[in-house]
């Protein structure tokens, strides 16, 4: 397991390298000189010196990299050209929305894909199957922000049960806090539970044609109780890696719903930087985004050692 | 069945090759759902190659007293807030959507297929250029496209280029599994030993072997650019608002949800069954292409 895992933090550094160098890239290859850019026209040469200072733009490239680099691994991801906030405390204020938000759309996508695939590969080839498939390739297909411009106009507009957008953090009270995340979670947790209702189905269906679970039946076992205790049990494990990606993708995915929500979260901060031309804060999270992103998938990998017992390293 | 696959096999090794109009035939009477996705497609491709036709009027033409109408004879679709014609936009939205779903494919398929191609033949490239490939990986899609939008500025070129580039590592994935399989192939060993250079071995033997997961994950890449590219208009980072596009239709409408939610319903739709065919498409391609469910069926 300790040779595992130190060969999967070995295996992280030059893609973490890669995401380093891409996000360092970004700004570089902005046209022109992005401090007197970002100066202004008006700035004098002593202001925009000073600025290349600040944004780390003076010597080589490899050395403005080494600069930065240095900077990003102590955790200062410099200033907001924005506000002057330091990056860092700018993605921490905006991280909590994301992650409430990201746990909620997980949950409802399981909520929805768990049930629907089981059905769907108990009563393989059935009415409620093809349902379950129809609604798969759906959601596959439907644009989050239309999905969540319907919600609104169905649940806030016409009907006026829910908050048509907005947060409200937990300490405003939880039933609060959840009624104004309820329409934003079903927006993403919808799409994505058409990939749970297929990785579910397909991961049963494996299970359901395993020798032991031939071997229950065989014993006399009623069909729910061979369902529920040997094939869900089992079938459960690989799903850990869907639920896993699903959750890191929607760390960086929300952007639209948290747009469209106005959520602000992590990916209304990417927008809202990109439209005003805010690189530190564009680099900063885009780097917090991607190194989220593999560290959850090293965590799930880990969870399957915990998790099933057949799996070694 | 059977005894179909052995006369089609036994027709291959006569060397007569059915042309591609009785192979897709073929497809579609085995897998229903690769034509049904397809009569969608060509629909919509016809619609798009017909805008200037088929559109009652010219799709920025502003005409202010007409301005929020509802469905009706005169305007199908509706009209916006600037009252021009929802249907037209979304007839000639319909043009945008393709192109950039085509040649952002076209992209990130050439790029991709070389990358797996020079990974999957050379184990020191290989160390390199996945590499590379997992840290692209790293970013969320839509993250990395709206960072690159950032540094290219938008335009319709530029976004082809920034969803071509996100989508490359996906191609050049599927395309390094297959040609490591097909590598140590025993045709490919008899080849070498005949005496073939790399590049004929590369392209005559293995190429045309690893093509078929390419084609699938060539349509699922076609939808997800569609669906990129409406997401990063509508967020005002993609294509210029001006220019009629699904997504940017959509993103104008979601100031009058209350009073006119026509405006952004038909784009939404638009874009729904054009990445539904796609995916029809490609899901029947996949089982089609897959010989163990090809044979099983």
């Amino acid at each position: 397991m300790l040779s595992y895992l130190t060969g999967r933090l070995l295996a992280l550094i030059p893609v973490l390298l890669v995401v380093a160098v891409v996000v360092f890239l970004l700004v570089r290859s902005t046209p022109g000189d992005p401090a007197r850019v970002l100066a202004g026209e008006d700035a004098t040469p002593e202001q925009v010196r000073m600025l290349r200072r600040d944004m780390g733009l003076e010597g080589s490239l490899p050395t403005q990299f080494a600069v930065w680099m240095t900077r990003a691994v102590r955790g200062d991801l410099g200033r907001s050209l924005f506000n002057r906030f330091p990056v860092r405390r700018i993605i921490g204020q905006h991280a909590g929305p994301t992650l409430m938000l990201s746990a909620m759309a997980v949950t409802v996508a399981l909520c929805i894909g768990i049930p629907l695939g089981v059905v769907s590969a108990v009563y393989r080839n059935s009415w409620w199957d093809q349902a379950g498939l129809a609604l798969a390739m759906l959601g596959a297909a439907v644009p989050t922000f239309w999905l969540g411009l319907s919600l609104i106009v169905v649940f806030a507009v016409n009907l006026g049960w829910l908050p048509s957008s907005g947060f409200r953090p937990l300490t405003e009270g939880v039933g609060r806090s959840l009624t104004y995340l309820l329409l934003p979670s079903l927006t993403l947790g919808v799409p994505n539970s058409a990939l749970i209702i297929r990785f579910v189905r397909s991961s049963l269906l494996d299970v359901i044609a395993t020798d032991y679970v031939r071997t229950a039946r065989a014993k006399g076992l009623g069909e729910r109780l061979v369902i529920f205790r040997h094939v869900l049990r089992n079938a459960l494990v690989p799903i850990l890696t869907v639920v896993g990606l699903t959750f890191a993708a929607l760390m960086g995915g929300a952007v639209v719903t948290e747009t469209v929500f106005a959520i602000p979260g992590m990916g209304q901060l990417v927008v809202s930087s990109v439209l005003r031309r805010d690189y530190p804060v564009i680099q900063g999270v885009t780097l917090v985004v991607a190194t989220s992103y593999v560290l959850i998938n090293l965590i799930v990998d880990l969870l399957y050692f915990l998790v099933d017992p057949r799996v070694k390293y | 069945m059977a005894e179909r696959s052995v006369e089609w096999r036994g027709r291959a090794l006569i060397g007569e090759r059915p042309n591609a109009a009785v192979l897709f035939l073929r497809m579609v009477r085995r897998r229903r759902i690769i034509g049904m996705g397809a009569v969608i497609l060509l629909v919509i491709l016809a619609a798009a190659a017909a805008a200037p036709w088929l559109s009652p009027y010219d799709p920025l033409a502003l005409n202010v007293p007409e301005r929020l109408q509802s469905p009706r004879r005169a305007h199908l679709f509706g009209t916006d807030d600037f009252g021009r014609d929802i249907f037209s936009r979304v007839v000639f939205g319909a043009r945008l959507s393709l192109l950039v779903g085509t040649l952002v494919t076209v992209l990130a398929t050439a790029v991709g297929v070389l990358v797996g191609l020079v990974a999957g033949s050379s184990p020191r490239a290989d160390r390199i250029l996945m590499r590379i490939m997992d840290g692209l990986m790293a970013f969320p899609d839509i993250v990395l496209a709206i960072a690159l939008m950032a540094t290219l500025g938008p335009s319709v070129r530029n976004v082809i280029i920034a969803l071509g580039f996100v989508y490359t590592p996906r191609v050049a994935r599927v395309v390094r599994a297959s040609v490591l399989v097909i590598v140590n192939q025993d045709y490919v060993e008899a080849a070498r030993a005949l005496g073939a250079s790399r590049a004929r071995i590369l392209a005559r033997y293995i190429l045309a072997n690893s093509i078929s997961p390419v084609i699938v994950q060539a349509t699922f890449i076609a939808a997800y650019a569609m669906l990129g590219e409406a997401a990063l208009s509508f967020l005002g980072v993609g294509i210029p608002p001006h220019v009629p596009t699904w997504g940017g239709i959509i993103a104008a409408g979601q100031v009058y949800l209350r009073q006119a939610a026509w405006i952004s319903v038909f784009p939404g739709a638009a874009i729904i069954l054009s990445v539904l065919a796609l995916n029809l498409v490609g899901d029947g391609l996949r089982d089609f292409l897959d010989p163990r469910l090809r044979y099983s069926s």
